[in-house]
């Protein structure tokens, strides 16, 4: 199988990387880079819980060719802060119990850092527009929904909200 | 939300710190953060993968099981046959010393479901094991199939699992979990309505987002490790320890971080074959479901089959209930026997019915093994008693909620199964319900209370019939109609709670005055 050079930044860090030519995002990424924060539900494109940013778009990593992303810029869900300074995404999923299981959150994480960029003001239809390609089997969405809208309301960048400003599930 | 801590005063004295506020799972930061750890991410060099190859037949004789080609396939290191498994049949329950052991981890003289395992190959990676597993050559002679529980249990049916020797199983030499309480053919002649009602539950696959999986390691010392997304840690340490043969503390299980089981991620199926596969390669290896196996292989909540059959008087109340449950177990029984039980116990409901009679069989049939899923057994139970509870209201020309109301058990009465009920909260809760919903509730079912009017007659075991065949059980051990059910006698009824109205009868529906319904089975579709 033929292998091809691919250059790209993942997380703020430049890469060259060596590629088979079939070689998914996914492969790549989570079997080789050891990016596990990306998660394998379905490998065929229908759980979302692979999503990530590519050159500010959601792309599911498991049905991309790792050859179409030369000279992008790729960001996982490793790229948001860790314990010490959450993104209010971040926050808004722990205070509104967004996060049960924790296999889909990554990738919801994803599909909504990329509609906040967009759309730093989204109507409840356009959350529900931006993770409909995202599977959740534990919290039924409506959890995940508070918490994107409470991050918008938040205002863009890491200031954070004061957490627990509003109880999601009791 | 409200609490209505007066409710259970008698049983709990502490200040519900917890309950009713937010609190954060100790595990979110690093859900939100990626850095919690799913089984998949334990990745280790060298690791291998094993591939599955599967029945294509639901019922085949294995004339013969050819490895050879598989075993010339690139990137091959290992195939597992039946052969290499150390203890050839298992059963999950008997961990609680519930037998017989009835399912092969690899098949080897027969198969009994479609996606059934044969054959284990373990390879340098997923599609090198998977391809090589389509080179497993078998020679199937294909058998009848049974997939219906009623049908698996006419006489003639193919015989499903050898290791029970009939299509069911068998419950302390009884073919059914029985329940048996008062004298519910005295309850039908009594009642002045007899409705009979068949509710059929299809199999429910958990589909967590995760397929069921793990890696397991040869570590140190002649230990192995095993990182696993079981819902059952220690369960299926001893299930694999049991499997291979080893002391358990050979088997180290890391796990704990489940992505989604609802009960999907407890039978135990990969961890001890990843395991026996580490052990004769001396290399981890990985076993996961893909998301196709995970939807057909993984065992799904059963398939409940329910007849209620219920004696119900003009003023509400219910006299008699006599229920048939057919627990679909599938091929093998993993927990299925269980969920029966579970079914029968719950087959009454939170309602008071002076006289009830269940059967509850574990069937089973050529579709893939049923197991543990979300309430299995009581979910089915609690579908079929409250579409039931609507049908009778209905008939009786009540209001649904008042209805429920009205049988609910209160403090002191003596459930089926022989226990007094204690801190019942039914009835508030309906009120409560009604009250969110804007439902109106007349002021006679506002004011009861479980904590009136229970007890006393109801309170007490009622005395059994004398001995007979009983509703269900004629001497051919086949179902006969309950006799006398359309005959009207009167003895004593049983005892009404205080305030059942002694006036006027409720407001009729158009159904009620048919008076007495016969059964409605055999009118239905099967
Ligand atoms: S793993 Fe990519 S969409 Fe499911
Ligand atoms: S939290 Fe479990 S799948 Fe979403």
């Amino acid at each position: 199988m033929s292998h091809v050079t691919l250059d790209f930044r993942l997380n703020g860090t430049g890469r060259t990387e060596l590629i088979a030519g079939g070689e998914t995002l996914l492969s790549l990424l989570r079997h080789r880079l050891d990016t596990t924060s990306i998660k394998q539900g379905c490998r065929q494109g229908t759980c979302g819980s692979c999503t990530v940013i590519v050159d500010g778009e959601p792309r599911l990593a498991c049905i991309t060719l790792a050859a179409t992303c030369d000279g992008c810029t790729i960001e996982t869900a490793e790229s948001l802060p860790g314990p010490g300074g959450l993104h209010p995404l971040q926050q808004a999923f722990m205070d509104h119990f967004a996060a049960q299981c924790g296999f889909c959150t990554t990738g919801m994480l994803m599909a909504a850092k990329a509609l906040l960029a967009a759309n730093p003001s989204p109507t409840r239809e356009d959350v529900v527009d931006a993770i409909s390609g995202n599977i959740c089997r534990c919290t039924g969405y409506q959890p995940i929904i508070e918490a994107v809208l409470a991050a918008a309301g938040a205002g863009p960048s890491g200031a954070g909200q004061p957490g627990g400003s509003r109880p999601g599930v009791v | 939300m409200e609490f209505r801590k007066d409710l259970f005063a008698n049983e709990r004295d502490d200040d519900l710190n917890e309950v009713g506020r937010p609190t954060q799972r100790q595990d979110a930061q690093g859900h939100v953060t990626g850095r919690s750890r799913f089984f998949d991410d334990y990745a280790l060099p060298g690791m291998l993968h094993m591939k599955f190859a599967r029945s294509p037949h639901h019922h085949a004789r294995v004339r013969s099981l050819d490895t050879r080609e598989a075993a010339q396939m690139p990137g091959v290191v290992r195939i597992l046959t039946s052969e290499d498994v150390p203890k050839k049949v298992h059963t999950l329950l008997i961990l609680l010393d519930l037998g017989p052991d009835d399912e092969p981890p690899l098949a080897f003289d027969k198969v009994r479901y479609r996606g059934e395992p044969v054959a284990a190959v373990i390879a340098e990676s997923e599609s090198a094991a998977a391809a090589a597993a389509a080179k497993v050559r078998v020679d199937y002679e294909p058998l009848p199939a049974v997939f219906d529980v009623e049908e698996a249990l006419a006489p003639g049916a193919p015989l499903v699992n050898e290791y029970h020797g009939r299509n069911w199983y068998d419950y302390n030499g009884y073919d059914f979990r029985k329940i048996r309480f008062g004298d519910v053919e005295r309850g039908f002649r009594e009642a002045d309505h007899v409705v009979e009602e068949r509710y059929q539950m299809s199999p429910i696959e958990h589909a967590p987002t995760e397929t069921g999986g793990c890696i397991a390691a040869p570590d140190t010392a002649g230990r192995y490790v095993c990182y696993t997304n079981t819902q059952a840690l220690f369960f299926s340490l001893e299930t694999a320890a049991r499997i291979l043969d080893l002391p358990s503390n050979r088997l180290h299980f890391v796990g704990g971080t489940v992505g989604g089981g609802f009960g999907g991620k407890v039978d135990s199926v990969h961890e001890p074959l990843a395991l026996l596969g580490a052990m004769l390669t001396q290399r981890p290896v990985r076993s996961a479901y893909s998301r196709a196996e995970e939807m057909q292989v993984s065992s799904p909540r059963g398939a409940e089959r329910f007849y209620v059959k219920d004696g119900v008087m003009d003023d509400g109340r219910i006299v008699a209930r006599y229920a048939r449950i057919y627990f679909d177990a599938g091929a093998y029984s993993r927990l299925s026997p269980y969920g029966a039980v579970k079914a029968a116990a719950h087959m009454p409901g939170p309602y008071y019915i002076p006289n009830v009679w269940v059967d509850a069989r574990c069937v089973y049939t050529n579709r893939t093994p049923s197991s543990a899923m979300r309430g299995f057994g009581v979910t089915g139970a609690d579908f079929a008693l409250e579409v039931q509870m609507d049908k009778l209201a209905r008939l009786v020309g009540m209001d649904p909620m008042e209805f429920r109301i009205f049988n609910a058990y209160r403090d002191g009465d003596m459930k089926a199964h022989r226990r007094v009920t204690k801190n019942a909260a039914l009835i508030e809760c309906v009120q409560a319900a009604a009250r969110i919903a804007d439902w109106p509730l007349s002021e006679r079912f506002q004011a009861m209370s479980s904590t009136r009017d229970g007890g006393g007659e109801r309170g007490v075991i009622p005395p059994a019939p004398a001995p007979g065949p009983g509703p269900g059980k004629g001497a051919s051990g086949r179902r006969v109609p309950p006799a006398g059910a359309e005959a009207a006698a009167t003895t004593a009824r049983p005892p009404a709670p205080a305030d059942a109205p002694t006036v006027a009868s409720p407001a009729r529906s158009p159904l009620a005055g048919r008076g007495r319904m016969s059964s409605l089975l055999g009118t239905r579709r099967r």
